[in-house]
């Protein structure tokens, strides 16, 4: 994963001010370090755990590598339904992004270019509908849906889901494109085009790294939600991976080599394309507010 | 662009509305879509939520459809009783006080941390790319799966953190059978979840701040706290600002750590007042009508905490 997540060249070591004495140097490495293992150790522990056979995990050793095997694994994608929750989640968290990142994006675009009659409005309705916490909707959205009959159905996951990420989208957007010039929208309307001709065909364009962001954040709020997704789908065959995960533990019994092969088939490539976006997501989440 | 308001006020007001709508028709248009979907998907459920608060509604008194039959709502109108038994219970100030303590400490703490750990990594230094990818790690993992992985290192029978306790010779703690340990250990997976994206969050805010700041301020004789205390915390303030109110409002809400962590035991001391709504709309006999009653309580507490730390942020001069 290294090299790919590398980021660009470090800023600017022109400066070099400060030469460190030695034990300073090795102070902060040091406290790095510790840090570092603080950050890693939990996950490494479930990949070596995955990879020890039930009788060992279940046993209060502390060695990190005993009899190492792929039977979790074998297990997990042979006899448990992982490969469907994950059909599903992904499915879910698609549809969630896609459509996310279509409706926001003009939006976006209208907050941070123009100032008309019920900005601010839009602006605090934005706001705090991240705020919202689960337990408010969830009520009348699942009855809703009973009413519907979309119980235990994926379209119901995907709506709802959408109640977060739409505001969350238009606000992240809304950042990226204040940090696109104005000059260029001013050159679009003197050449003749109108407010939408120069959105769609000048802006919208540069913008797509901050459309990516914004869908790719999207996706990941679909795939990690968890109360939703518990308390609408029924039926074990239309879980997404978090409720799934949960069946390994349950009340009276704990496959803890099914839940770690699992997780670690989860985390791999979560973490891989997560690591490989994060210097623009952490842009586009704090730039929306920031800038205003 | 202000301006343009302006001179929409300035419109004559027989002709004002004309005037507004030509002149905002397409910043309108571009909302619409936003607009509309948010009132049917969130107006709407909002409503019905208030609605619902109001009632006695559970499961036994909702209406149904079982296949061809139709079994119609029984519940009744019964005004605030639900807000008034909420907010005179135990078990509401309780929640409260935890939410509260468990807030503030995870925030603190992931500022407190995600500042240090971006101040070291804000120098030139060997492997600090390197360092930097095993810090982001735990945000890269879902938090659901973190939940699950923390469940089982801190197992009481063979999780490795009771392990290696007793390896060194201590007696293991049942970490998450005891209310004090399940605290301290939702709010370690907690924090250790959310402390890389304030590192983040706050490294970039640092490399943002201009290198001639800290040069003139050597050459003035500053000392290494004066510099921090006087550019350092300035520069970082917008980036701050931001990144305390959205932790405040995701740790207030984090639902998937303590719902998977602990299921808001034992004996409920771990449970948040999002975690016991959830748990009182969809466990045992289903109470929707209090549960959407303490939905609306957590969402009044957000809405005034987030005002009133808008208008912190304005009179210091950050306003929209």
């Amino acid at each position: 994963m290294s090299p790919a997540a590398a980021p660009p060249a470090t800023r600017a070591k022109a400066g070099g001010r400060d030469s460190r004495t030695p034990l300073k140097s090795a102070a902060l490495h040091l406290t790095l370090i510790a840090a570092s293992i603080v950050s890693v150790f939990p996950v490494a522990w479930l990949v070596l755990t995955s990879l020890k056979p039930r009788a060992v995990i279940e046993t209060a050793s502390v060695s990190p590598i005993e009899q190492p095997t792929f039977a979790n694994y074998a297990q997990v994608l042979g006899e448990t339904r992982f490969l469907t929750w994950a059909g599903n989640s992904v499915v879910v968290s698609l549809a969630t992004a896609v459509i996310s990142v279509l409706l926001s994006a003009s939006t976006g675009y209208a907050v941070s270019r123009f100032r008309f009659p019920g900005f601010r409005s839009v602006m605090w309705m934005l706001l705090v509908i991240q705020m919202f916490p689960v337990a408010i909707l969830i009520v009348p959205i699942y009855n809703l849906m009973a009413g519907l009959g979309l119980i235990n159905q994926l379209p119901s996951l995907v709506i709802t889901y959408l109640t977060t990420t739409i505001p969350f989208c238009a606000w992240m957007m809304k950042g990226y494109f204040d940090t696109v010039p104005a000059s260029i929208d001013e050159a679009g309307r003197v050449d003749g085009l109108t407010p939408f001709g120069t959105f769609w065909r000048l802006i919208l364009p540069l913008a797509k790294p901050g459309l990516a962001v914004a869908a790719f954040y999207s996706f990941l709020t679909a795939w990690a939600e968890v109360a939703y997704a518990t308390a609408f789908m029924t039926g074990d065959d239309k879980y997404t991976l978090a409720v799934g995960l949960s069946q390994f533990v349950g009340q009276h019994k704990a496959e803890w080599g099914l839940l770690t092969a699992a997780s670690v088939l989860i985390a791999i490539p979560a973490a891989a394309v997560f690591l490989l976006v994060q210097r623009h997501l952490v842009t586009g989440l704090t730039s929306g507010a920031t800038k205003a | 662009m202000a301006a343009d308001v302006v001179a929409a006020r300035r419109a004559a007001p027989r002709s004002g509305a004309r005037r507004l709508l030509s002149r905002h028709w397409y910043a309108w248009a571009m909302v619409a879509p936003v607009v509309i979907v948010t009132l049917v998907l969130v107006g709407y459920p909002l409503v019905r939520g208030v609605y619902l608060s109001l009632t006695d509604a559970t499961e036994a008194t909702m209406g149904r459809t079982i296949g061809m039959n139709v079994i119609p709502a029984t519940y009744e109108f019964v005004g605030l009783r639900n807000y008034a038994d909420i907010l005179t219970s135990s078990t509401f100030l309780g929640r409260l006080a935890w939410t509260v303590v468990w807030t503030l400490v995870c925030v603190a703490l992931h500022v407190g941390i995600g500042l240090g750990l971006a101040l070291l990594l804000n120098r030139p230094m060997r492997l600090r790319a390197l360092y930097r990818m095993l810090l982001v790690l735990p945000w890269a993992v879902p938090a659901f799966v973190s939940a699950f992985i923390w469940r089982y290192l801190l197992n009481g029978e063979f999780g490795v953190v009771n392990a290696m306790l007793r390896a060194a010779g201590f007696a293991g703690i049942s970490w998450l059978d005891d209310p004090f340990w399940a605290k301290v250990s939702v709010i370690a997976c907690n924090v250790w979840l959310g402390v890389p994206f304030m590192m983040l969050a706050l490294l970039g805010g640092l490399q943002g701040i201009p290198r001639e700041l800290y040069e003139a301020a050597e050459v003035d004789g500053a000392s290494a706290w004066q510099r921090f205390r006087h550019i350092t915390v300035p520069g970082l303030r917008p980036v701050l600002s931001t990144v305390v109110l959205l932790g405040t409002i995701w740790t207030f809400n984090q639902f998937p750590v303590i719902f998977l962590l602990t299921r808001g035991g034992p004996a409920g001391s771990t449970e948040i007042l999002v975690t016991y709504a959830y748990r009182q709309a969809f466990e045992g006999i289903r109470d929707y009508a209090g549960s959407a009653a303490w939905g609306l309580v957590i969402l009044a507490l957000l809405v005034v905490m987030a005002t009133v730390y808008r208008r912190a942020l304005r009179q210091q001069g950050e306003a929209w």
